[in-house]
């Protein structure tokens, strides 16, 4: 017996370690390496050669205004998109689940802006939110809601409004994917021996569909969260952090610092911070995912 | 009956919100495309245009290598989704059946790196790229969007494998197969559904990733569709390509559309075991 185990242990090896090596490389090599070049300045002024520097590049953040800019605006970014879809992803996950004629067709369209490169949904965006020949501004017009044509791409706030809008457009679809997949292992018996017990739908819906739906809605609200941190190609696209920094999230800026400047150390401290800050909230769903499961059960 | 009709009618507006919501933005930049330049920046916004052109589509194929990037998409797609189906299998039928050491901590790790978005490797990554000489080389996007795609390879075949019946590899055995052969001979040919599944979601990431493509490749004739489309507008200096970018969007979404016309059911099968099981 021992043997064949130790074979198989063997073999698991074989197996695994393609695909360990080859993880290493990509997701493991990068973030060490972001943590040891982020001790050292390596940018134009040292004629990108590496001097150790401690701490520095820490410090220099602490009083960097525009990341902090960009802090606050992934920060808003993410909350708002990511608690709009969950609203958008949940309505229509329970149209989904309802009986009709012709749903599998229905549920094709609604997955269908998941599946779409996000670059070029950026360019449709960019084009529905063009400050003189965009349909937003002509729907609005022609509502009477705007008296003259906004320029949504060039104001702050509205850049905000509109790089969140297509963000919501395009992975609520994801949320709804995985809310449908919870409500589709609610048995139907629950829901009938509740209304039986004289329950409004409203009712069922607060005391049997969100109780059990928490641990989906958990995952998906951290696979969002992560996601939209990190946010890089639709923003890009349709603002590139304009105007004014007013839309720069921070993987925007960790790219130009990297790229632009050439400020190789900083940006290193840059990914470490926004790293620490993803498994945070890792840690945080994983409990808050722990404790719900706990209480179902 | 009068609240079942009440309800009907609320579920079907919310189905009609549902379906516009879904497809009005793509519908929009598909109308676009046809449109006549003159049409496109006409005042007050035309809905239904008299008359439509293929100039903006032809425009894409004669004064840019517009079949290269769809070239260049598909081949960079198809073999990372090879790679990742080839790598990820084998590691995931280990995991569930192989009970390796350490099995706890490896799955730990693949999840996390589920959620690292592509900013934080692309420093490493870029440095990887100019040590190897690897940029403006296939080789610069196939390896990262193959490993990028390997725990949703690995998630998402482990749950398969862990539902197929273990008799079979037992009898197997009794007939004296060793693992590797039970593998290709007995359990790959039965996971193909599973594989399908796994290869269109792997196929759509790969095809959308836009920050290393932008980064790694910088050569006009290698470049992927959605970095070549972004930079459409930036190519000339007079006046924004409207038709052209719109043609663009819809080429570059097409292969997608379609893979999701035809796979809806396996596209929601795989994500929800990636993410949910997971």
């Amino acid at each position: 017996m021992e043997t064949i185990r130790s074979r198989e242990q063997k073999t698991a090896l074989i197996l695994l370690i393609p695909a360990m090596l080859l993880l290493l490389l990509v997701f493991g090599y990068p973030i060490a390496r972001a943590f040891w070049l982020s001790l050292f300045t390596e940018n134009l002024g040292t004629q990108l050669q590496p001097v150790f520097s401690g701490l520095d590049n820490y410090g220099r953040m602490m009083g960097d205004g525009r990341f902090w800019q960009s802090f606050l605006v992934t920060t808003i970014f993410t909350s708002a998109s990511v608690i709009l879809e969950l609203l958008f992803g949940l309505v229509i996950a329970l149209v989904l689940n309802q009986q009709f004629f012709g749903r599998g067709l229905i549920r094709t369209t609604a997955i269908l802006p998941w599946a779409l490169p996000t670059a070029l949904i950026g360019l449709a965006w960019a084009w529905i939110f063009n400050d003189q020949y965009g349909v937003a501004n002509d729907i609005l017009l022609r509502l009477g809601l705007i008296q003259t044509g906004i320029n949504w791409l060039g104001e702050p706030t509205l850049a905000m409004i509109a790089v969140i809008v297509a963000d919501v457009w395009k992975t609520t679809p994801f949320i709804s994917i995985l809310l449908l997949a919870g409500l589709q292992s609610i048995s139907a018996d629950l829901y009938e021996a509740h209304s039986i017990d004289g329950a409004t739908p409203w009712q069922s819906f607060r005391q049997i569909t969100l109780p059990l739906l928490i641990p989906q809605i958990l995952i998906a609200v951290l696979f969002r969260f992560a996601q939209a941190f990190g946010i890089f190609d639709l923003i890009s696209v349709m603002t590139g952090g304009g105007p004014g920094g007013a839309t720069e999230v921070v993987s925007l800026y960790i790219y130009s610092t990297i790229m632009r400047y050439l400020d190789f150390g900083y940006g290193a401290a840059l990914v470490v911070v926004t790293f620490m800050l993803l498994i945070l909230a890792v840690v945080v769903a994983n409990l808050l995912l722990r404790v719900s499961r706990m209480s179902t059960n | 009956m009068k609240k079942n009709l009440l309800k009907t009618i609320l579920l079907w507006l919310a189905i009609i919100f549902v379906v516009v919501f879904s497809l009005a933005p793509a519908l929009w930049q598909l109308l676009t495309s046809f449109k006549l330049n003159e049409d496109i920046s006409k005042l007050p916004t035309i809905y239904f245009p008299t008359r439509i052109t293929l100039s903006h589509y032809t425009e894409l194929f004669t004064r840019r290598p517009f079949w290269r990037y769809i070239l260049n998409s598909a081949f960079v797609s198809i073999l990372s989704t090879a790679f990742s189906l080839g790598i990820g299998a084998p590691a995931a039928y280990a995991l569930a059946r192989l009970r390796p050491k350490g099995q706890n901590i490896i799955l730990a790790g693949i999840l996390v790196v589920t959620l690292f978005p592509g900013i934080l490797l692309f420093l490493g990554l870029l440095e990887i790229v100019q040590f190897l000489r690897l940029g403006n080389n296939y080789l610069a996007l196939i390896i990262p969007y193959t490993a990028i795609n390997l725990p949703l390879t690995i998630l998402v075949l482990r749950s398969f494998f862990e539902q197929l019946p273990k008799d079979l590899e037992d009898s197997a055995r009794v007939d004296g197969y060793n693992t590797w052969q039970t593998l290709t001979q007995i359990i790959l040919p039965m996971t193909l559904p599973a594989l399908v599944t796994t290869g269109i979601l792997t196929f759509i990431f790969a095809w959308n990733e836009f920050i290393f493509a932008l980064t790694f490749i910088t050569r006009e004739d290698m470049k992927t569709i959605p970095v070549a489309a972004a930079q459409l507008s930036g190519a000339s200096t007079f006046e924004i390509p409207y038709g052209p970018i719109a043609a663009a969007t819809v080429l570059g979404t097409l292969p997608l559309v379609l893979l999701v016309l035809f796979f809806q059911r396996k596209i929601v099968q795989g994500l929800t075991a990636g993410a949910v099981k997971g």
